[in-house]
């Protein structure tokens, strides 16, 4: 009976992951994109919560549906009709051609998956109930990964200050232009 | 392991991998093609963590929370360049904005 719900969860949040992708995909106005990317994020939450990856599932909720699309819809906000995306996409050769190499990618992928799939991917390893809890990827931060953990605050340094220096308008540049 | 296997959310993975491609390289407005990076980043994401339960192993999680925060930089630089590219009153098109000429 559990089977079945986890089952049913599973394909709605699914469902829901791919529609949304779709949406933000071909949606002429940013703002519903981005909207369209928050549902996609939940929901790969869901999928993430299955996965017994909890603390994941609460950082995507937290750190990227919250923090960064909000940072997103306020760049909407401020380039106003500007940032409007019609459709066309270049030459016809080109939007082909951009088909073809995405279908391709698919293919590879599932061809792949299709030649493992009987062998190693029906036979999940049994884990702990603890398993993803925040203790233990705090344990695992702090011990095996100590160096990525510190490289990533480094790099989110980096990116502030570029970001900082992106944003602000120099005196100079009036003179150059 | 309730539920569907390690396999079917490896497939819904790579379909959104494939949407997220699909609209990089269609797309033409800055913004659009970030998103759909992000939305590669997540099918990136959702493998590494399909394959830590797999395998019973945390790193694959410690990865996917990694390339969350390497999410967070890529977005604050490229949306700091859209501000840029807007400020200059440049056309918000990736195909224009083909010289790196400041």
């Amino acid at each position: 009976m559990g089977n079945v719900l986890v089952w049913i969860i599973w394909f709605i949040a699914a469902a829901a992951c791919l529609g949304t992708g779709v949406a933000v995909v071909s949606m002429t106005n940013p703002f519903y994109s981005a909207l369209s990317l928050i549902g996609n994020l939940a929901s790969l939450a869901v999928l993430f919560l299955l996965l017994s990856a909890e603390f994941v599932a609460a950082a995507q909720v937290l750190v990227y549906a919250g923090a960064v699309m909000v940072m997103f819809l306020f760049v909407v906000a401020y380039l106003g009709g500007r940032a409007d995306a019609p459709w066309a996409g270049g030459p016809p050769l080109l939007r082909t051609a951009a088909v073809v190499a995405a279908a391709a990618l698919l293919t590879e992928i599932v061809v792949v998956l299709g030649l493992a799939w009987g062998d190693d991917l029906t036979d999940p390893s049994q884990v702990s109930a603890s398993f993803g809890s925040p203790a233990e990827i705090g344990e695992a931060f702090l011990t095996d990964h100590l160096l990525a953990f510190e490289i990533t605050s480094i790099v989110l340094l980096v990116a502030a200050i570029g970001g900082v220096v992106l944003g602000t308008t120099r005196e100079k540049e009036e003179e150059i232009a | 392991m309730d539920g569907p296997d390690v396999g079917w959310y490896l497939i819904v993975a790579a379909i959104l991998f494939g949407i997220g491609a699909l609209g990089v390289m269609m797309r033409r407005s800055p913004l659009i093609v970030l998103l759909s990076l992000e939305i590669m980043l997540n099918a990136a994401n959702l493998t590494f963590v399909a394959f830590a339960r797999q395998q019973g192993n945390l790193d694959g999680q410690i990865f996917a929370l990694a390339v969350m925060a390497v999410a967070a930089a890529e977005v604050a630089i490229g949306l700091g360049l859209i501000v840029a590219m807007a400020r200059r009153r440049m056309l918000l098109d990736v195909d224009q904005a083909s010289a790196l000429r400041g």
